[in-house]
């Protein structure tokens, strides 16, 4: 029987990163490794929480980790970079710190939850990478991919300190996967520069500058699409290249994909619940990179 | 001779050392006090008793009052133990009837309250005067020193310690693992800061090391075992294959021209892979030995076992290639050893943010030295991986050194090395050259002179830690090139700096090995991995196993000039001992009761100087007076209280005890 992977989707999966959860889902249906949800998540306590008030975002993290742990599950899944660095920097913490330790507990006992030891936390890409593997992932696809070459794009969360997706600086599993199922990558310099984060909506023209440079250096190596595994990097790449286009006055109408999307789709899901018309930029490459297919329009 | 049969007679003297004991403690009352200990003849201080006048106060006293004992209550043993033991010899006492006792270090160094200093100063005399009448005389043992020695390792340090051996008159064997000697020096094009021609100063030493009639010269060799103990060594040297027959090939190189490969088709690790090589070879023109190798691995006679053989055929009658040579093992001894093991250079792919590996055209410093050789890869051209010839060059200095993420510390010949570069660099292609460095570094004789010549010379100086080296172009400037990026710390903002070539100045790092040849030859490393000296000022090039000695980079960072200055000093050091001819050695060794031994061998595993074995037919343990160091471990841990230790026998030590707990 295969193993069932618990997984936390947090604010971002369930608001603009649906088009993640949707594909996720899918992709994990195929391959045979049931998704469950975590029942009563909070907010990851990411960001701007931590960023403000670090106390209370390791206790909104740790409630997450214990109703895992509660769950009886070791692993639990974060496909969303943000709460899964959070999440695991939760755990760093309240082991190196024993003042952090002991606020949580206090207040996990307060919520009667048990402490979180032993839970790991795990992103997606990673799981298939290890679980899945490279070859197994090979022997799945039934679609050629018709895209040209992308940009795989890992963005800083993923690949910060306490986490275990790939190596810090020069990551390589995105585009080793990406390749195995058959679609080229470039040699994406920028793949784990900042693409603003919060900064689109704080201080406006630096984070769409940031994002300017990684649409243009992605063009110039010759990619046809960015794919993302992180939901705030997706969205900002995303929903600003009108704007940017207006701005530097190069065009730009790169398609912006989860790493998800293009595996479900190399793995013959049913594209209408890939979440490819959720998509703002790019749509008119995918209708035609997809042209073969009749529902193209119903789905893109 | 006194011997310890009739009465003992001590006499006691308390050195006032000036005023370094004398402010704190009072030491007239100190010798009055001891006059009244048991068998105490006589008792007197003075200002200082390691002067002469001192000295021969005590031997006069030993004749006078018939003394077969002495206390010395002055400054550390470290320092004046030695002075007074041949001071009491003279007079005609075993030099072990005289006990010291630290007063200076111990006491008035460390007190304020003359009173209570007094007062611990009577107590150590009394313990001192209690523990020397019990003790034994004692012989120092004596150890010949055979006369050859063991060069390991032959760069620069190993040849100049081979030379200067040999011309002194010393068989000299030479054990290099690679197939020619000359070390990294060998791969250098000009050296820092004469910019004279490495190969011009280097090959003609090799050359002599091969003529030299007192060096046995082995490459392609490696130690395998190591026993024995100063001037006494039992070494075991293995000879690889290289299936040709060192004593028939001439280095004619008509085997290389015949091969059946007609082109070079493997990576060339002389030339650090930036050429090609056949399978059979000679490393590099001038190698010395200048004898072919065959690499089994790529040839296809051992590959398959059906090659034409035409290198055997262009051999001729010489014969000199012999596919069937086999692994030789050659048993040697001798006297001393000197380490010249070297260094490696540093990995740059462990820093992924410079490029090395990703992007061709970055380079690390050594493969530029290649680069800018007349005899290298490109006949000296300085032509990049991709083809082009640099018009801008970018140097980063540090790469793996003084950084808390690799090695913490200084590699000392990076900027130099830098410097030498960027001048070689824009002398063969008159480039543009940006050095990015933390600091500038030239303490040595010429080289801030030279640093000030390249000022002059108009290459840059761009002061920071470069984060990064990528492709990723902001404007058509920066297309196909590779930017720099880097904080400019003494203009405070962040550059981008395009280039065609990057040279990373990597640092100098411990051999892969040095740990494993550390152990066979039971030498201690430092923290970060380079062999360790026995005292990093006075004792720079000894180690803690005598007869063992350091020279050039194994021990750590340090350019040409250097290393030739301490491989002399070792050479002078293992001609120091063997000229000598024998070694004493201190008589305080452990030694084993044997009536008490059991064979338990708990000892043995303890004894960090493999100084135990068990007798095997006796059943009992015996230690090796030569290896013993006396540091009591086994002593310790013996349960049944068989080992024992000259000059700290329980009876010596409990009567110490026993004296300083006695309060008078």
């Amino acid at each position: 029987m295969a193993r069932d992977y618990l997984y936390f989707p947090g604010c971002s999966l369930k608001a603009t990163g649906v088009a993640y959860e949707e594909s996720m889902q899918e992709l994990f249906r195929i391959l045979e490794m049931p998704l469950r949800e975590l029942e009563d998540w909070n907010c990851c306590g990411a960001t701007s929480y931590m960023a403000i008030d670090e106390e209370s975002a390791f206790q909104l993290s740790a409630r997450n980790l214990s109703l895992a742990r509660q769950n009886g599950n070791s692993d639990l899944m974060a496909p969303c970079a943000a709460c899964y660095l959070v999440l695991r920097k939760t755990q760093d913490y309240v082991k190196k710190y024993p003042r952090v330790h002991r606020h949580v507990a206090a207040s996990l006992e307060s919520a009667g939850l048990p402490m979180m030891d032993g839970v790991k936390v795990r992103h997606p890409l990673e799981v298939l990478y290890n679980d899945v593997g490279l070859e197994k992932l090979e022997s799945k696809v039934v679609r050629r991919w018709r895209g040209g070459p992308v940009a795989c794009y890992y963005g800083c969360q993923a690949v910060r300190p306490f986490t275990e997706v790939d190596r810090a600086h020069n990551p390589i599993r995105m585009d080793e996967i990406m390749k195995a199922v058959g679609v080229p990558t470039v040699d994406y310099s920028l793949k784990t520069k900042c693409c603003g984060g919060a900064l689109t909506g704080t201080i406006h023209d630096v984070g769409v500058r940031l994002n300017y440079l990684l649409l243009k250096e992605a063009a110039r190596k010759g990619a046809n699409a960015i794919v993302t595994l992180c939901p705030l990097c997706q969205f900002n790449l995303d929903a600003y290249q009108v704007e940017i286009q207006k701005e530097s006055g190069e065009s730009f109408d790169t398609p912006i994909l989860y790493f998800t999307q293009v595996l479900g789709w190399a793995f013959g899901a049913d594209p209408r619940k890939l979440g490819f018309k959720r998509g703002i930029a790019g749509r008119k490459l995918l209708k035609q990179w997809f042209a073969e297919h009749a529902e193209v329009e119903q789905y893109v | 001779m006194f011997e310890q049969n009739g009465s003992v007679r001590i006499g006691v003297y308390i050195c006032q050392c000036g005023t370094n004991i004398a402010a704190t403690v009072d030491c007239r009352a100190v010798a009055e006090a001891a006059a009244e200990f048991p068998a105490v003849v006589v008792s007197r201080d003075y200002k200082y008793m390691c002067s002469d006048p001192g000295q021969s106060l005590i031997q006069q006293d030993i004749k006078e009052h018939q003394l077969n004992r002495v206390v010395v209550a002055s400054c550390s043993p470290h320092l004046h133990e030695e002075t007074f033991r041949k001071a009491v010899a003279v007079a005609g006492l075993n030099s072990f009837y005289m006990q010291m006792v630290n007063i200076r270090e111990h006491v008035s160094w460390v007190h304020a309250n003359r009173k209570a200093a007094t007062l611990k100063s009577i107590d150590l005399v009394r313990a001192a005067v209690r523990r020397v009448a019990r003790h034994r005389p004692l012989e120092r043992g004596r150890v010949n020193i055979h006369p050859d020695v063991l060069i390991v390792g032959g760069g620069i340090a190993g040849i100049h310690a081979a030379l200067t051996l040999a011309n002194a008159g010393k068989k000299v064997y030479l054990v290099e693992r690679e197939a020619t000697i000359g070390g990294h020096m060998a791969k250098f094009d000009k050296t820092f800061p004469t910019l004279d021609c490495a190969a011009c100063i280097l090959t003609p030493k090799m050359t002599a090391v091969k003529n030299h009639p007192n060096i046995t010269l082995w490459t392609y060799s490696d130690v395998s075992r190591v026993d024995g103990y100063v001037g006494n060594y039992k070494v075991q040297v293995t000879r690889r294959p290289r299936y040709i027959d060192e004593d028939l090939c001439v280095g004619c190189m008509e085997c290389i021209e015949a091969c059946v490969f007609k082109q070079p088709k493997f990576s060339d690790e002389f030339n650090l892979g930036l050429g090609k090589r056949k399978p059979i070879y000679i490393p590099f023109p001038q190698a010395v030995p200048p004898v072919a190798v065959i690499d089994p691995e790529q040839c296809i006679q051992f590959k398959s076992g059906k090659c034409k053989k035409t290198c055997v055929e262009a051999c001729g009658d010489r014969k000199a290639i012999n596919f069937g040579q086999q692994e030789e093992t050659r048993e040697i001894e001798v006297g001393t050893i000197i380490m010249s093991t070297g260094f490696k250079t540093f990995d740059p792919q462990r820093i992924p943010y410079y490029g090395y590996g990703h992007y061709p055209n970055v380079y690390t410093a050594l493969e530029v030295e290649r680069l800018v050789n007349a005899s290298g890869p490109t006949g000296g051209e300085v032509i990049c991986r991709d083809g082009r010839k640099p018009k801008t060059v970018g140097i980063v200095h540090c790469v793996g050194s003084r950084d808390e993420r690799t090695n913490r510390w200084c590699s000392r010949v990076c900027c130099m090395y830098s410097l030498k570069l960027a001048h070689l660099v824009k002398e063969h292609t008159g480039a543009e050259i940006f050095n990015f460095y933390i600091d500038i570094r030239t303490p040595g004789k010429g080289f801030e002179e030279f640093f000030q010549k390249l000022l002059n010379e108009g290459v840059h100086f761009i002061r920071g830690r470069v984060a990064e080296v990528t492709d990723w172009a902001l404007d058509p400037s920066e297309e196909n090139k590779l930017v720099i990026r880097v904080e400019d710390t003494l203009s405070a903002f962040v550059r981008r700096i395009p280039v065609d070539m990057v040279v990373l100045s990597t640092a100098l790092e411990p051999q892969e090995d040095a740990q494993d040849v550390r152990r066979l030859f039971n030498i201690g490393c430092s923290t970060e991995g380079f062999f360790m000296e026995r005292h990093p000022k006075l004792a720079p090039v000894s180690t803690f196993t005598d007869g063992i000695f350091l020279a050039g980079c194994c021990q750590g960072p340090r350019d040409i000039p250097d290393t030739v200055a301490q491989a002399g000093a070792a050479a002078a050091e293992a001609l120091a001992l063997i000229d000598a001819g024998h070694v004493e050695i201190e008589p305080n060794t452990a030694f084993v009761n044997e009536d008490e031994c059991c064979g338990c061998r708990t000892c043995i595993p303890m004894c960090p100087y493999s100084a135990i074995t068990v007798n095997e037919i006796r059943r009992i343990a015996m230690v090796n007076p030569v290896l013993c160091k006396g540091c009591g471990t086994c002593v310790a841990a013996c349960p049944s209280g068989a080992m024992q230790q000259n000059l700290f026998e329980d009876e010596e030590i409990f009567e110490e005890i026993n004296g300083v707990l006695s309060y008078a």
